[in-house]
């Protein structure tokens, strides 16, 4: 147990000036503007010949001090920050937000949020996983699957747009619910979407996933294995490419997670290829939670989509202009002077690439007194330099992308 | 295996070393003494009972007010397979931030400490490679600590006022 | 005197072909990236203005489009890459970071790239919608087709490198 335990990269990095005689590796800078590293990081590599000897990864290229600001920002104001962490799922980072402050206050929201919640989480996973894994085929040099695939994340985007207005970083949905109900064409373009992705999908899965150039490219490519990664705290995808089965919608459920019915796809090695498969395993058990969502909704009152917690919600406009209470807390709210409960509490959802924690102390006044995001990119991308130790150049670049790096979420 | 399961464990190991058991929205919490941080984790990692073999996270927060005990080193551990996770809280003073590195249990820690160096100063004896992360290398402050603005002081194309911050207002 | 019949129509001509056939090369540092991709897609395809080929070296490009968030860890690679550039060369700062630091007022974060080089166009947005992005390449085209042959050899443009200390 123990001997493996030891971080092996460190120390190991092979650190030799280029007119030392024992030298025999070659320093290549990659990053941090690369074409192929889709983010802002950079690694030197040592590689002797085609072969990565080791590697040295540097971060903080887009670090915008995400905890600094969130001390000085009322807890509404958060939540425009918590989009810019993972920017392809970003909607899962608002939510995460929104179900953290509302576990610390103590608010309740109907079952009807909960499944409007699910259903923009897992369009958002599909996004998130959309994006990945046509990168991952841009990267072995299949570029039509992404032309072909971007298609689709517009009509998400177009869904986003019906209902909070912004298509990327979203800031969707306030403590205690949405800010305003699903509307038809909401609901029309998510059945059409329903409708048109599955057919999409199935094309691009047609295309690479038992392409045998792709296949013999990506497997065997980055490989992990489960011990190392536990050691390496890796959650998400990757990790259940190494085989370990750990979901926090599955552990630790939130939002009515445990009212639904999902298989989780597993890997074996943990290399590019299973990566690549969980992804896309995770994309059609989506699908699945959003038609079981979309079901449970037609069951409830169609009229109901926030709790009703006055001191956070922001009251109807007609009340504000006539009664003194709405009056005064749709200023406490904009303002930003609603206290919040002092306590202390750590919160995890499962975000496009595992365990988003945010771990939250308040003293009772109107800004946290500490905000901290465990951020799943950051933490993995430690155990990058190990991963492709010995491997190829190549391989070394589509295990990077096939990661999922986002740089909003590895700096924050 | 429930928190109170837990406590009377670590009690019934560490005695009266271990103080402020909390349970706050379902997770207990204990504050552990700085120098016992690596004996508690091994103890919670080995145990086959236990087997807190998961880390979460590993934080730090900056409490001005509390002489000598200043900065405050958080880790969540998680059990997976019985899924309980607990909080341990170190507290250290800011005069000798020192506090035993987690690397060689977890090589998950490496960057998790790198984080918390670069944002607070905290120094953990034994880290392989304890520098900057996040921030640019020739930073001389560690910016998270309560003392230190938000914003750069530098800088001039900004109008505070207008902000609702300084000014004359 | 002016420039003569012949000089301001070659700089029309020069400046048609130009504008029509830009080479950009996207910095897309965070979230304005994304949008970049989509804009780069089929739906709004940025291809029609000539911009078929994304160059990821400075050295083969014409506009530089930063897209997010610059830190000051960042800057110097910035700097770098828009100095390797050949002239004529044209910067466009997509996003409210990009133009001045956006939502992120904080330590690590340069409030703007203009604090370090000089930019033609700002397109704001959070992060902005594909047709603010292809509304700023048409405000390039335009600038670009209207600009003389002579700028960039001129006094007040010398004055301006100067001012950013650019050689």
């Amino acid at each position: 147990m123990s001997e493996n335990n030891i971080a092996p990269h460190a120390g190991h990095h092979i650190k030799l000036s280029d007119d030392s005689l024992q030298k025999t590796t070659t320093t290549l800078n990659l990053g941090p503007t690369h074409p192929a590293t889709h983010g802002v990081f950079q690694n030197i590599l040592e590689i002797d010949g085609e072969r990565v000897m080791s590697a040295e990864p540097t971060v903080g290229y887009i670090h915008r001090a995400f905890e600094k600001i969130a001390e000085r920002r009322p807890f509404s104001q958060i939540q425009p920050l918590t989009d810019r962490l993972n920017y392809c799922s970003s909607q899962i980072n608002n939510i995460g937000w929104q179900t953290t402050v509302e576990k610390l206050v103590g608010i309740q929201v109907p079952k009807r949020v909960d499944y409007l919640r699910v259903i923009i989480m897992e369009l958002a996973r599909i996004a998130d996983h959309v994006v990945c894994n046509s990168v991952v085929g841009v990267d072995t040099g299949a570029l039509t699957g992404f032309t072909y695939v971007f298609q689709y994340r517009e009509l998400i985007y177009e869904i986003y747009e019906e209902i909070c207005g912004s298509r990327l970083t979203t800031n969707i949905g306030r403590f205690g619910g949405f800010e305003r109900n699903f509307t038809e064409v909401a609901w029309t373009k998510l059945n059409r979407f329903m409708e048109i992705f599955p057919k999409g999908w199935l094309e691009f899965e047609k295309l690479l996933n038992r392409n045998r150039i792709f296949m013999e490219r990506c497997l065997g490519a980055g490989p992990i294995t489960a011990e190392r990664a536990l050691n390496y705290s890796f959650t998400g995808p990757n990790l259940r490419a190494a085989g370990v089965d750990y979901d926090v919608r599955v552990a630790s459920p939130y939002c009515s997670y445990e009212d639904f019915k999902f298989d989780i796809p597993v890997g074996t090695t943990g290399d590019v290829y299973d990566r690549f498969m969980v992804r896309n395993g995770e994309i059609w058990e989506s699908m699945n939670i959003i038609r079981q969502a979309m079901d449970k909704v037609k069951e409830l009152d169609p009229n109901v989509y926030h709790a009703d917690v006055p001191e956070f919600y922001l009251p109807e406009k007609k009340d504000v202009y006539t009664k003194m209470e709405a009056l005064i807390y749709h200023f406490k709210i904009v303002m930003g002077e609603t206290n919040i409960l002092p306590g202390e509490i750590y919160h995890a959802v499962e975000g496009g690439n595992g365990e988003l924690g945010f771990y939250l102390i308040s003293d009772g006044g109107r800004t946290p007194y500490r905000l901290h995001f465990r951020r799943p990119c950051f933490i993995y991308y430690q155990a990058f330099p190990e991963i492709i130790a010995g491997g190829l150049l190549s391989d070394a670049i589509i295990t990077m992308s096939s990661m999922n790096m986002i740089a909003g979420e590895l700096d924050g | 295996m429930t928190n109170e399961h837990l406590k009377n464990r670590l009690t019934e190991k560490f005695g009266e070393t271990l103080s402020g058991f909390e349970e706050t929205y379902g997770m207990l919490t204990a504050i552990v003494p700085a120098a016992m941080n690596l004996k508690v984790m091994q103890f919670l990692y080995d145990d086959e009972a236990l087997k807190f073999r998961f880390l979460t996270d590993i934080a730090a927060v900056h409490y001005p007010d509390r002489k000598g005990e200043e900065l405050c080193v958080v880790y969540h551990l998680h059990n997976l397979m019985d899924n309980v996770r607990i909080r341990l809280k170190a507290y250290i003073p800011i005069d000798q931030p020192d506090i035993f590195t987690a690397t060689a249990l977890f090589s998950g820690a490496n960057w998790m400490e790198r984080e918390t160096y670069d944002y607070f100063g905290v120094n953990f004896v034994g880290h392989p490679d304890l520098r900057r992360i996040l921030n640019v290398d020739e930073m001389d402050y560690f910016p998270m600590r309560k003392e230190y603005p938000m914003e750069d002081p530098s800088r001039v194309d900004k109008d505070d006022e207008m902000f609702g911050r300084g000014g004359s207002f | 005197m002016g420039e003569g019949f012949f000089a301001t129509t070659l700089d029309k001509l020069v400046g048609l072909g130009r504008k029509n056939s830009i080479w950009p090369l996207p910095f897309a540092t965070s979230c304005c990236g994304i949008e970049f991709m989509a804009t780069m897609g089929a739906n709004y395809d940025l291809a029609r203005f000539g911009s078929e080929r994304m160059g990821f070296t400075p050295r083969q490009c014409d506009l530089l489009m930063v897209m997010g968030t610059i830190a000051k860890k960042m800057a110097p690679v910035v700097k770098q890459v828009y100095l390797q550039m050949a002239e004529p060369r044209w910067v466009i700062a997509v996003g409210a970071c990009a133009c001045s630091g956006g939502i992120f007022d904080s330590y690590s974060v340069l409030q703007g790239i203009d604090q370090i080089i000089p930019v033609d166009v700002y397109v704001p947005g959070c992060p902005p919608r594909p047709e603010a992005i292809l509304d700023g390449v048409m405000r390039i085209q335009d600038l670009i087709g209207q600009e003389s042959l002579r700028r960039r050899g001129s006094d007040q443009y010398k004055a301006l490198l100067e001012s950013y200390g650019i050689q």
